[in-house]
């Protein structure tokens, strides 16, 4: 079947079958690998992707349902600079506070917390901590992972107000 | 594991919607897949069709009728209802459902539809003696919702049926208590505590096939007493026949299930009648 969606930005259209998960749809028809895929049933959160401005689990659509939207995933955070990629402020938070270690999360734990930086205007580490348990972490126990985001947010704020 | 094969049809109708399923036998509704997804990609269900009703107009609207009572179509999501300031109960019930990206998907008709037990909606849904709104391919029905429940994830909905709206009463006074191991998981046990129409109403979740009306903890409570909500709690974990499993032993859930009434019943008697 028929489906056409962007990616940050970028426009795909796909034959798929209907029951292609959104996930396997972007990595293996649009290779898109950043978002990952681990527990295929809602539980783990790796692979949180935003469509239409909400943050969906990709393993719970079907790509045919994702039928004109706009999705967005990792690839997207990064931007193009002088000297080749230039991180968002989430990615240099979470390297400069060891917000990761094998990264399989990461992707996942980065688009959730986008859209909570993005929508909470009320931003307290219990508040960080009560989003983000909703996303699976086996490496770092969560503590650099809720400094990192509590960071990048105030990163963000500052050059929002720069701006 | 992956999703078995199926053909799939995106209704642009309730009326399709519904002769699609009449016509297919073990055809299926997919709304948020939040819970049919899993299903899916399990293997316990291999639909012949899958009947994509997220593009039905019409169906995402919250309505407050004339006596208060808040109308809730059937493509609702969970995050509407947390947003929505006509019913607190609702939103405030809602706010426990799963994790923002399961709440930014998952419906409240599909919720009702799956009838888990200690799913929040089914209970809140009892609670406040909730009417569904059900459409088949010849006609229209509604039903009070506790004869929608008739077991453990079981419905009185014929396979060509489907919910298009439920109806959830205005609670003029009300207690929500939830236990789970992490905030997002589904309920070990729940309870609501709602007075509607006059009548007080305390309802439990988890601790049975479907959401289990209090009746004993209701009946201590209205005898009122100093000690009135610690023997309806009592009442209500008495009343119970819980099962065991992985999550926790008869006597965990009977201890738990008394707090839990006795922190909605709290909730309850302080707050201001609206
Ligand atoms: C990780 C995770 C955690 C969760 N935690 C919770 C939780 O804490 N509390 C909770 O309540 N839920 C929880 N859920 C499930 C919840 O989010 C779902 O919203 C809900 O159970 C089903 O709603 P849905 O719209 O996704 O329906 P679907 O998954 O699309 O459908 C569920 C069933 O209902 C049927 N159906 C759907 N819509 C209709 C309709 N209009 N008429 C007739 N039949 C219909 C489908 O055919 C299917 O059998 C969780 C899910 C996940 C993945
Ligand atoms: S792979 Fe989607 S939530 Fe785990
Ligand atoms: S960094 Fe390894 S799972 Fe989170």
């Amino acid at each position: 079947m028929r489906t056409q969606f962007t990616v940050n930005d970028a426009a795909y259209g796909l034959d798929v079958e209907p029951r292609l998960t959104l996930v396997d749809a972007l990595r293996e028809e649009c290779g898109l690998t950043g978002t990952h895929v681990g527990c295929e049933h809602g539980v783990c959160g790796a692979c949180t992707v935003i469509v239409d401005g909400q943050p969906v689990r990709s393993c719970l659509m079907l790509a045919v349902q994702a039928d004109g939207t706009s999705v967005s995933t990792v690839e997207g955070l990064a931007a193009a600079g002088p000297d080749g990629e230039v991180l968002h402020p989430l990615q240099e938070a979470f390297v400069t506070h060891h917000g990761l270690q094998c990264g399989f999360c990461t992707p996942g734990m980065l688009m959730s917390a986008l859209h909570l930086i993005e929508t909470e205007t009320d931003l307290t580490r219990d508040r960080i901590r009560e989003e983000m348990s909703g996303n699976i972490c086996r490496c770092t126990g969560y503590q650099t992972i809720v400094d990192a985001i509590e960071s990048a947010a105030a990163t963000m704020s500052s050059q929002a107000a720069v701006r | 594991m992956k999703p078995p094969k199926f053909d799939y049809v995106r209704a642009a109708s309730v009326a399709e919607a519904v002769a699609v399923l009449d016509a297919n036998e073990d055809s299926k509704i997919l709304a948020g897949g939040q819970s049919f997804v899993p299903v899916l990609a399990l293997r316990m269900a291999q639909p012949s069709v899958v009947v994509d009703i997220n593009r039905i107009d019409g169906l995402s609207g919250l309505e407050q009728l004339a006596d208060g009572t808040t109308r809730v179509g059937a493509l609702v999501r969970h995050y509407q209802l947390v947003e929505q300031r006509q019913h607190p109960l609702l939103a405030s019930g809602a706010r426990w459902i799963g994790h923002t990206a399961i709440r930014s998907r998952g419906t409240c008709a599909g919720s009702i539809a799956h009838a888990d037990s200690s799913a929040e909606l089914p209970v809140l849904a009892t609670a406040l003696d909730a009417t569904v709104h059900i459409t088949g391919p010849a006609s229209t029905r509604t039903l009070a919702v506790e004869q929608l429940f008739q077991g453990a994830m079981t419905t009185a909905l014929e396979e060509n049926e489907m919910i298009t709206a439920v109806d959830f009463k205005i609670a003029e006074r009300w207690g929500f208590a939830e236990f789970a191991r992490r905030h997002g998981d589904f309920a070990i046990v729940l309870a609501a505590a709602a007075e509607v129409d006059g009548e007080l109403r305390v309802v439990l979740g988890g601790v049975g096939g479907v959401p289990e009306r209090a009746f004993a903890a209701e009946q201590e409570y209205g005898a009122g007493g100093p000690a009135a909500i610690d023997r309806a709690a009592a009442a209500a974990a008495d009343q119970i026949n819980p099962t065991a499993d992985l999550h926790g032993s008869v006597e965990f859930r009977r201890d738990i299930t008394r707090e839990m009434v006795r922190r909605a019943l709290t909730q309850f008697s302080t707050a201001k009648a609206s």
